[in-house]
This record gives structure tokens, sequence and C-alpha cells, in this order.
């Protein structure tokens, strides 16, 4: 930081004229301020882009040496037998896609809720609002623990199902909101034109309005695809895990964040390599997913 | 409000038949679950916590114990844990956030604002895992080797704040966990802070430039005053994920059912403790019973702090 005084030297400042910028005590005083203040917000900006970028390093420092056939064909072995993460890989789609068919259509449907029924009532619609967003930012291992409650204790055993249940009362929020928003940018003139055929009411807002927002709905559902896929909590609970291949809903099911959470802290070498892969691919994914959908959203918005 | 005048529900008198009222059925019904679902989470909580509740009563809020062996248990360890860590982190990430969003709103140009600000948000999505395994790998070994040695060697030495630092160096603990957090929620609190910045009309702040104001002085004492609602409702929001976050503060928090004043020392929080402690509990035992009641607070601590930040948020919205 600069302590020590400098000389006054009168520069240009970007936007103030000239006329307060003297050089009296109180004037240095009020420029220097600003200089260090200016100083930390490029220190804030650059601190935070260092560590994601630290983070990706590390993750392909660590993940890339995994990144073999093997891995993605191979199930979870035990420890030294050069195992894969296929089981992971496929048990991760499995549920996350279960998820966001179950998650979406209901987030859909709440999101027509709050954004076309808000004449009738206004004041639930609120609530409702309210209540989702509240969702949005719930502790996820809570909802794992809700859902092991309500379906794993009373079906007695673990099962992608229900991970997959867990998962996608993550997804209703997201897609709430999204839906939501994109209804409201649908013009007027559309709804009046599709009322003026004669057109019923759910009619136009299934085939007239959700079709013109139907870019910023996938946007949403992609999103939400990406804010579940690296979820842990909720599914220690709920589909728990699986060393073998596991594609029945009905059973315990593997998925990558649960391989990752187990192999990272395990004290052998191949385990903790194969968790790096993992979290480099699903990272990876993640990443993609949101990068493709902010280019498209600015691409829409131009 | 803007919306109502956009509102379709005006459009009513169109052709009425029996597929509206069906429509309108299936999504209320809709609606009616993201109720069931917060109101189920809450009631489901609130059951299974009803073993410890009954046996501790409220001093199960206040008891650090956690004893598997006496069946003794109490919740004001991980609780103490789980409010540190957040405190800590909103500490940290608070102006790191405020920085940012100041430097992509009034310093950076346009373009090179839209390309930071979309990394910046790509760490919000980078799943809570994966900063676990950072942490555990960069910061934990960092922090045992290099920052909590010097501190304890010079701040350690400073009388009463002292006590903060003194410790062995293990680079878990409350410290390392609230650094954690306090990077993932940096981007939340900035998004919030930026969106509000921008919104500001450009009037306001061309004038007081006009007047001779320095950037700085039209940051604190133009945008900060116009925007103070906003901002606190975002720092609530990043509080409200900070002390539900589960996965990343596993991995460096040490995991010690431990009160204490050094931030070095390791510690526990709720969410971490029923990551770890829920597979060997079985089912209906006193000991699951309580932990059930521990993720009761925490849906009591967090739900507080996020209906706190959502009338915050709204009031601006509202009032805008």
């Amino acid at each position: 930081m600069a302590t020590h005084p400098t000389t006054p030297t009168v520069q240009a400042a970007p936007c103030a004229g000239a006329r307060w910028q003297g050089n009296s005590v109180s004037d240095i005083r009020r420029r220097m301020v600003d200089r260090v203040a200016t100083t930390l917000c490029w220190a804030a900006t650059v601190l935070v882009l260092l560590m994601l970028f630290s983070i990706l390093f590390v993750l392909v420092r660590n993940g890339v040496g995994g990144l073999r056939w093997v891995t993605f064909v191979h199930v979870t072995l035990p420890p030294g037998q050069a195992g894969g993460l296929a089981n992971a890989i496929v048990g991760s789609l499995i549920q996350t896609g279960l998820a966001v068919l179950i998650g979406a259509p209901v987030g859909l449907l709440v999101g027509i809720y709050l954004a076309e029924f808000t004449a009738t009532d206004g004041k639930l619609i609120n609530f409702v609002r309210f209540v989702s967003d509240l969702l949005l930012s719930a502790p996820s291992i809570l909802v794992g623990l809700f859902i092991y409650m309500i379906v794993v204790v009373p079906s007695g055993h673990f099962s992608g199902l229900a991970g997959a249940l867990a998962l996608s009362m993550l997804v209703v929020p997201v897609v709430v909101r999204t839906t939501e928003d994109m209804l409201r940018l649908v013009p007027l003139a559309m709804r009046e034109a599709a009322i003026a055929l004669g057109a019923p009411r759910w009619r136009m807002i299934l085939f007239v309005c959700l079709r013109a927002a139907r870019e910023g709905v996938a946007t949403g559902i992609l999103l939400a695809l990406a804010r579940v896929s690296g979820e842990t909590a909720p599914l220690l609970f709920t589909s728990l895990g699986n060393m073998n291949w596991s594609i029945a809903p009905g059973k315990p099911m593997a998925s990558l964040p649960v391989t990752i959470y187990q192999y990272a802290g395990a004290a052998y070498a191949d385990w903790t390599a194969l968790a790096w892969t993992g979290a480099l691919l699903i990272t990876t994914g993640i990443l993609m997913i949101n990068i493709t959908v902010r280019l498209g959203l600015g691409r829409n918005r131009k | 409000m803007e919306r109502s005048a956009t509102s379709p529900s005006a459009l009513t008198g169109a052709v009425k038949g029996n597929g509206d009222a069906v429509f309108a059925a299936i999504v209320r019904c809709s609606a009616a679950l993201i109720l069931l679902g917060l109101g189920g989470m809450v009631a489901v909580m609130a059951w299974g916590a009803r073993g410890a509740f009954a046996r501790f009563g409220l001093g199960f809020v206040f008891d650090k114990a956690w004893n598997p062996v006496t069946q003794h248990f109490g919740a004001a360890a991980p609780m103490f844990g789980t409010v540190i860590t957040a405190l800590l982190s909103i500490l940290l990430a608070v102006p790191l956030a405020f920085g940012i969003a100041v430097w992509l709103t009034e310093i950076a140009s346009a373009r090179i604002a839209g390309v930071i600000g979309t990394l910046i948000q790509l760490l919000a999505a980078v799943p809570s895992i994966i900063f676990g395994m950072w942490g555990f790998a960069v910061l934990v070994p960092f922090m045992a080797h290099y920052v909590e040695p010097l501190a304890s060697h010079t701040l350690g030495r400073v009388p009463g704040i002292g006590t903060l630092f003194r410790g062995a160096p293990y680079g878990t603990g409350f410290l390392t966990g609230g650094m954690i957090l306090a990077v993932m929620i940096t981007p939340f609190i900035c998004a919030v802070m930026r969106d509000v910045f921008l919104s500001m009309p450009a009037v306001l702040k061309e004038s007081a430039y006009g007047l001779g104001m320095t950037r700085w002085e039209v940051v604190r004492r133009i945008i900060l005053p116009w925007s103070r609602s906003s901002v606190v409702g975002g720092v609530m929001l990043g509080l409200g994920r900070a002390l539900g976050e589960t996965m990343a503060i596993t991995f460096v928090i040490g995991n010690a059912n431990h009160i204490g004043w050094s931030l070095f020392s390791p510690g526990n929080t709720i969410a971490s403790l029923i990551a770890l402690e829920f597979p060997e509990s079985a089912v209906g035992s006193l000991k699951f019973s309580s932990l059930m009641a521990a993720g009761f607070l925490l849906m009591l601590i967090s739900l507080g702090t996020l209906v706190c930040s959502r009338l915050l948020l709204r009031t601006k919205a509202a009032g805008r």
C-alpha cells in the first residue's frame, strides 16, 4: 500500500472536473483514499480470479492422468486393481436425468402458475414464490434427510430413485425461477392474438407463451441439471453409492459425487487419483453447460 | 408494478371450457407441491427430532457433549462451529464481493466486465465437493505451513485478540472452513451487489461526479446508501448458503466436537456432523434422533436467515 506521502501531482481524474481537484491537504487525502480504494477493488477481483484458476489448475493437474479408456468402461474396483468410474458416471447420468424428468415438469407448472395466475390468486402467488425462493437456497443435506425419512425408511432400502427424488427437489426451484421470468417476457400482443383466434387460455399458455419462451425455459432446465449434477450431500442418505454395476433405479446406485467423496479421503493412491479424475469430469461438464447457457443467453439478448 | 400491466390474466374473457378449469387445477396442485415440500421438510425434521428433545429438552441446544457411549448428546459444539464459520466467511466474503462489484460496475470497461463477471459467476457453479477437495489439497497445507505458524508468532502474542490465533497449526479448523465458505459465497453476494449497482439511476452518479466527487466518494456516499438494504439482503443470502454448506466444510473443518476460541482449532458444523455420523446411526436410536434434532436446528437457523434476506431484497425491488 502507498504509505509514503507522494508529491501532489495533478492528474486528470477520469470523471471529475478540475475545479475540486486542488492541491489542498484535504484534496490530496481524498485522492489518496480513492487511489487506495481502487487498488483494493482490483486486488479483490484478481484474488478471486486466482482462486478460480487455482481450482481449475489443481483439478487438471491431478485429474488429467486418469483420463484413460479404462476409467470410462470399467466399474469401481478394490484398491490396487485398476478400476474405473463407469458405474459412477452412468449412475450420475441416470439420477440427474430422472431428477430433471421429475422436477422440470413440476417446476414448469409452478412457473406458469406464478406468471399467469396473478389476477386470481395474487396473495397466494407471492407466498408460493417466497417458498420457492427459500427452497432454492435451503441446505441440500436437509433435503437428503427429508427424502431419507419419507422414502428410504418406509421402503427399507437405499435406491437410485430416492436419490433422483432428492435431486428433483433441488431442480424445481431453479426451473420455477427461469420459467416465470421468461413467461413474463412474452409480449402481450402474442397473448391477445391467441385469445382473439379463440384459443382457450390453457392452449394460449402452453402453445403460444411457453413456445415463445422455450429457449429461456430450456436454459433454466440446463442450469438446474448443472446445479444438481455436482450435489453430493442429498445423495449420501438416498442412493448411498454402489461399488458394482448399478442401473436399477430401485437399488442403491453409484454416482460421481458420492464416489469422489468416498475416494478423496481414502489412503490408496489409485483411489485418490480416480477421485480427482471424477472431479475433473464433473466440473468440466458443469462449466461447459454454464458457458453454453451464458453464451446462448448473451446472443439472444442482443 | 410493471408486471400487472403485462399480466395476461386480464384476458380471461375468451372461450371458456373444461380445459381451462382442469389446467388451473393441475397448475395449482403443482404449486401446492412446493408448499408441501418445504412444510414437509420442517415437519419431518421436527418429527424425527422428537426423541432427542423429549430426552434432553431445550438443554440440547446448550449442551456441548456428544458421547455415543453414554448416550449423551448436545448440539452446542456443532452450532458454535456452524455460526463461527459462517460469520468468518461473511467477514471475508463481503469486502471481496463488494470490491469485485465496484470493480465490475465502476472501474472496468463494459466488455471486460462482462467477461470477468462471467468468470466470477462460473465460480458459483463449481460443485461444493470440488471446493472441499481443493481446500484439502491446497488450502490446508498452505495454512498449516505458512499462515498459521506466522500468525501465531505475530498476532498470537498480541494481548486480547491473541487467543484467537494460538494453537497447533493443523491447517484444518474454523478459519480454513470460513475461508473455503468465503470463496464459495463471494459470487452470490457479488451477483446481488452488481445487479443493484447496475440498476441505480445513472443521473445520481453523474451529478455526484459533476460536483467533483472522487470515485470512492461516489461509491461510499451515493451508491452504498442507495442500495443498502439490497446489499444487506445479498449478504444474508450468502450467510444462508454458508450455514447450510456441507461437503466443502466436511473436508477442512477437522471434525472434532469442540468449542474453543482459537481459530486454528478443529471443530465441526451441524451439516458436517450429520454427513459424517449419519451412516453410523440406526433409525430410531437416540443418536439418530439427536442428528435429526441438530438438522432441525440448522433448518430453523438457515430458514430464519433466508427469510430476512428475501424480505430485504423484496422491499427494495418493490420500492423501485
